[in-house]
């Protein structure tokens, strides 16, 4: 199917049905009970889980594939909101424009920054990287606020040119994002007895991007192209010796994923119009690599379930606070009580971060491979054959032999 | 003129904090091969150590006054430290202003025991591991130590003041012969720079004129052949690393006035220190102190007016700039040793 | 003229002359081996041959062509391949992607953006990876991931993947070092295989004489970086000069 392997294409439905039904999966408890607070089946939620998706999804390709790894993604990401935004104010409220612009934009940065990063690598090129990501942050911040809006960002006005849009919108509101008519942020509500689902065009829109995405994802990854991108990762010097010039190789690695990363900032933008230097800041660099490695760096699936666990502490765990926890153990002795609430909390709310860093440190110490290894072994320990949905590099001895 | 001096005065201070930083980086990536992404958060943890001692040198119960009465006539309430009654008022106030300085006695032994638990609980298990690994996990590290200050301590900062004699203001340009009120510079910048200075001199001299160090510059040098003289290295990189620890947080107490630490302080500087690191030349110890103070002055040059005038937001970018350039043309950077992991 | 002609390489690094005047040529088709004790410079040499190392002065043709100033991959791309004292090989991938890469590299050149068709897809670069695979007697090991096989798989996948690039001159560096003697033999028995069976040079440096005698044709000895004497391997037993220097101290 699709030119997949049996085992890809069966991923990638996996995938389509997780992200076509995440209305419902996601919002699992009925509205108003106790629970109801972990429902992520929220628009706002639901775009950020997809749309980090893709900008893991890119990094994945570098960092997991060559083993490059870049302390500078963000930049991408920003300069693809920029580009987005600018999109919006100059030609017109359709996302598509903005988003081809996001991704060519982001291309081209990556191309000149990749260029010279790439002529080092180890820690050299991870310093490269984060260098000219501070840099282009710093720059946004200060002196090329008129391009980039500096502190308060960049954001749509009502006297934007829009050049295609004309007099469609000169009715007083600012116009928000659509698609050939349909407005991002409109979402359609289904109530089901105590449950409410919503179904968002922005997070529909999004979502099948990100398909889109993943699926080329795939597609790279058991090419001839990804192949030599893991043998970089393996050994250079036999690569040189093989006749091969790794430089265009990792360059086209970045590049690529510079270009997932603009994608991504397009898409954000195109969700809410405005963007900021802070999406370009190194800790949102750190970011995506905290969700590649926590969801498995090299597999296929990886990165997105990382990208949507990240997301869900974020927005979710943070949101915890000492009361709830006090009903939660409601039922113990009061001493018990207090005490559980006292042990669990800096880990919830606000101390959400504290989480995240040490279970990215377990990951890093015991899971190499991530929740996706993670998951295998859980698998294995039942005795069932090797999880095979979730599984990318390490398997893909299989898809080399020919068919039989 | 006065202006350049006055641009060198004000890179001194933070070209002491990336010189002193850097210094420990170099230290632990020269002795054990680790690239330490958490070593930013141990400067933070040596600032609020001096927030912690301060904070316990100033605690304090009620007394009545009965000498004095609050607006309703009652005998007021006042809070009095308890170093006073040990101490008796003048030492005890004496304390409280000098809590900053007193810190370093405080935070030698915690920084020493925080480095040498680190090192042996965690980075022991990485020196065989990918530098990206060892990244990875310090920056964990790094992320679960900045979140556990934020925990106790909160998200804003702390002012945590100079002693009262070092709050004024040197005027150098009256000193020098220019008009008075050019070059005016805090005390504590100074006392800083001092400072710094002496422990960058201390670092080299106990390296260069001990047994200790020279065996540990041998191991810089060459690992395995130290090894093979049936010296037990590793327990020495272990002290390593626990100094250098000390360093950077001696660092972070001494910087406390100069900026009120927060719990974020660590990786704002973390991520110039590495930069300063490269240039200076990895595994080179003078390349990191020069660099150090290289890269502040320079920074500070270009946050002159009259540079920004010409090249603008130059003073945002010129480290980051000054770094690319250097890692482009001399990847080994100023002073680093050929070999070192120059690829 | 061989195919090989070395003239003239002087290397110094900082007071230690590593290189001094080596004249060497290698006919085509035929297996030479370098000898020398410790530190003689052979592998100075041959990161000279390789473009890892870039000679003070004097000349280093392949077929007619310098080869100097041009990085490795390009030496490889004129037909040059390299196998080394510790295999190099794609530890994380396996046994039929190893082999798969110099296919590829065989078929499209130094680089080639092919990111969206399947590896699967390529019956043609597939065909050829899995003889040489049988060709070097690993066909049931296909899957195994390389690293976790045993060194003298290693060696035998790292010269499979050196052959399926067809080259004109192999250049072998201790082929045999920290093997065990079933190992060697082996390794020596598949050496004569290939060149007997191809047309193909061989160049060979070696520390363990038994391997040199088993193989060489033309045998060069290098003393202190300078070629000692070059000859037949049963004039170099004889030869008093290499006794001396070399065979002396070993035998």
């Amino acid at each position: 199917m699709f030119g997949l392997e049996k085992k890809d294409a069966r991923l990638l439905l996996l995938v389509l049905a997780l992200t076509m039904f995440a209305p419902f999966i996601l919002n699992p408890f009925p509205e108003g009970s106790g629970w109801a607070q972990f429902n992520a089946g929220y628009p706002d939620l639901m775009q950020r889980f997809v749309i980090f998706g893709i900008f893991a999804i890119g990094f994945n390709i570098l960092f997991g594939l060559t083993g490059y790894l870049s302390f500078g993604h963000a930049a991408f990401l920003g300069v693809g909101s920029y580009s987005a935004v600018w999109m919006f104010k100059l030609l017109s409220m359709n996302v598509l424009p903005a988003i081809a612009l996001a991704v060519v934009t982001a291309g081209i940065f990556a191309l000149i920054i990749g260029y010279v990063s790439l002529r080092r690598s180890g820690i050299y090129f991870s310093i490269l990287t984060l260098a000219f990501a501070q840099m282009s942050f710093a720059l946004a911040y200060s002196v090329l606020t008129p391009i980039t809006g500096g502190e308060t960002g960049l954001q749509l006005a009502l006297d934007d040119p829009r050049i295609l849009d004309g007099a469609a919108h000169a009715a007083g509101n600012i116009p928000v994002p659509g698609l050939f008519g349909l407005e991002m942020r409109d979402s359609a509500e289904l109530v089901l007895g105590a449950w409410v689902f919503t179904f968002n065009i922005g997070y529909y829109f999004s979502a099948f991007v990100m398909l889109a995405s993943f699926y080329l994802a795939i597609r790279i990854f058991r090419s001839p192209f990804g192949m030599m991108l893991r043998a970089i990762k393996s050994n250079q010097q036999r690569l040189n010796y093989t006749g091969l010039n790794p430089r265009p190789y990792t360059l086209a690695a970045f590049v690529i994923s510079g270009m997932y990363a603009g994608l991504a900032g397009g898409l954000m933008a195109s969700m809410d119009p405005l963007a900021g230097a802070e999406r370009m800041f190194w800790t949102a660099s750190g970011e995506v690599v905290l969700m590649t490695i926590l969801g498995g760096v090299g597999t296929l699936i990886g990165p997105v379930l990382g990208a949507g666990m990240i997301k869900y502490m974020e927005n979710i765990l943070s949101k915890i606070n000492s009361d709830i926890l006090h009903t939660w153990f409601a039922f113990l002795p009061d001493g018990l009580e207090n005490l559980l609430v006292t042990l669990v909390y800096p880990f919830i709310g606000k101390g959400w971060h504290l989480t995240l860093g040490i279970l990215f440190m377990l990951v890093v110490i015991f899971l190499p491979g991530g929740l996706v290894e993670g998951g295998q072994r859980i698998a294995k320990l039942f005795g069932r054959k090797k999880a095979k949905d979730t599984d990318g590099g390490a398997d893909a001895a299989n898809s080399t032999t020919p068919a039989e | 003129m006065d202006a350049i001096i006055l641009q060198i005065l004000n890179g001194l201070d933070k070209g002491s904090a990336y010189a002193l930083i850097a210094l420990g980086l170099t230290l632990i990536f020269g002795t054990l091969g680790v690239v330490n992404f958490a070593h930013g958060a141990l400067f933070m943890i040596g600032a609020f150590c001096a927030v912690t001692l301060s904070r316990i040198i100033s605690v304090s119960h009620t007394v009545i006054d009965e000498t004095r009465t609050d607006f309703l006539g009652n005998p007021m309430k006042v809070e009095v430290p308890y170093v006073h009654g040990w101490f008796g008022v003048e030492t005890g106030d004496a304390l409280i202003d000098w809590a900053v300085p007193l810190s370093i006695i405080f935070a030698i032994p915690v920084m020493i025991l925080i480095g040498v638990i680190m090192e042996r609980g965690l980075i022991k298990h990485f020196y065989k591991r990918p530098h990206a690994d060892q990244i990875l996990v310090t920056f964990g590290l790094a992320i679960v130590l900045q979140e556990i200050i934020k925990y106790y301590y909160g998200a804003n900062p702390i002012p945590t003041p100079a002693p009262e004699a070092f709050t004024g203001s040197f005027d150098f340009g009256a000193m020098l012969g220019f008009d008075p009120n050019t070059i005016i510079y805090p005390y504590w910048r100074l006392v800083y720079f001092a400072f710094a200075a002496i422990i960058i001199g201390a670092v080299f001299a106990f390296l260069q004129f001990t047994t200790f160090g020279m065996v540990v510059r041998a191991g810089m040098a060459d690992r395995e052949t130290v090894g093979l003289l049936g010296i037990n290295i590793d327990k020495r990189f272990t002290i390593m690393f626990g100094l250098a620890a000390a360093v950077a947080g001696l660092a972070g107490v001494m910087y406390t006035p100069i900026n009120s630490p927060n719990y974020h302080m660590g990786m704002d500087f973390l991520v110039l220190s590495f930069v300063v690191v490269v240039v200076g030349g990895m595994g080179s110890l003078p390349g990191a102190v020069l660099a150090g103070f290289l890269l502040g002055i320079l920074e500070s040059f270009a946050s002159m007016r009259q540079v920004i005038e010409i090249i603008p937001g130059i003073n945002q970018v010129i480290i980051y700039l000054v770094a690319i350039i250097i890692l482009l043309t001399r990847p080994r950077g100023l002073m680093g040793r050929k070999g070192v992991m120059e690829e | 003229m061989g195919i090989l002609d070395v003239k003239g390489v002087n290397k110094r690094f900082g007071g230690l002359q590593a290189l001094g005047d080596v004249n060497l040529s290698i006919a085509e088709n035929s297996v030479h081996a370098i000898i020398g004790p410790n530190g003689a410079g052979k592998s100075t040499l041959l990161n000279c041959l390789v473009g890892k190392l870039i000679p003070d002065t004097g000349s280093v043709m392949f077929d007619g062509k310098s080869v100097l100033g041009r990085s490795p991959h390009e030496i490889n791309q004129m037909g040059i391949s390299r196998v080394f004292q510790t295999p190099e090989i794609f530890g994380d991938l396996t046994v039929m992607e190893n082999m798969l890469i110099p296919c590829f590299a065989k078929r499209d050149g130094s680089f080639e953006m092919n990111a969206i068709g399947s590896v699967m897809k390529q019956t043609d670069v597939i065909e050829k990876a899995e003889a040489m695979l049988v060709d070097m007697n690993m066909a049931d090991k296909r899957h195994m991931n390389a690293a976790s096989m045993s060194r003298g798989d290693k060696r035998r996948l790292e010269i499979g993947m050196c052959l399926s690039q067809e080259p004109r001159l192999l250049l072998l560096d201790e082929p045999t070092a920290g093997m065990a003697r079933a190992d060697t033999n082996n390794t020596i028995d598949l050496l004569k295989q290939i060149s007997d069976e191809r047309d193909i040079t061989i160049a060979i440096i070696e520390h363990d004489m038994h391997v040199v005698f088993s193989l060489a044709q033309r045998i060069t000895v290098l003393a202190q970086g300078t070629p000692l004497v070059e000859d037949t391997p049963d004039n170099i037993k004889g030869h008093p000069k290499v006794r001396e220097a070399y065979l002396g101290e070993s035998a």
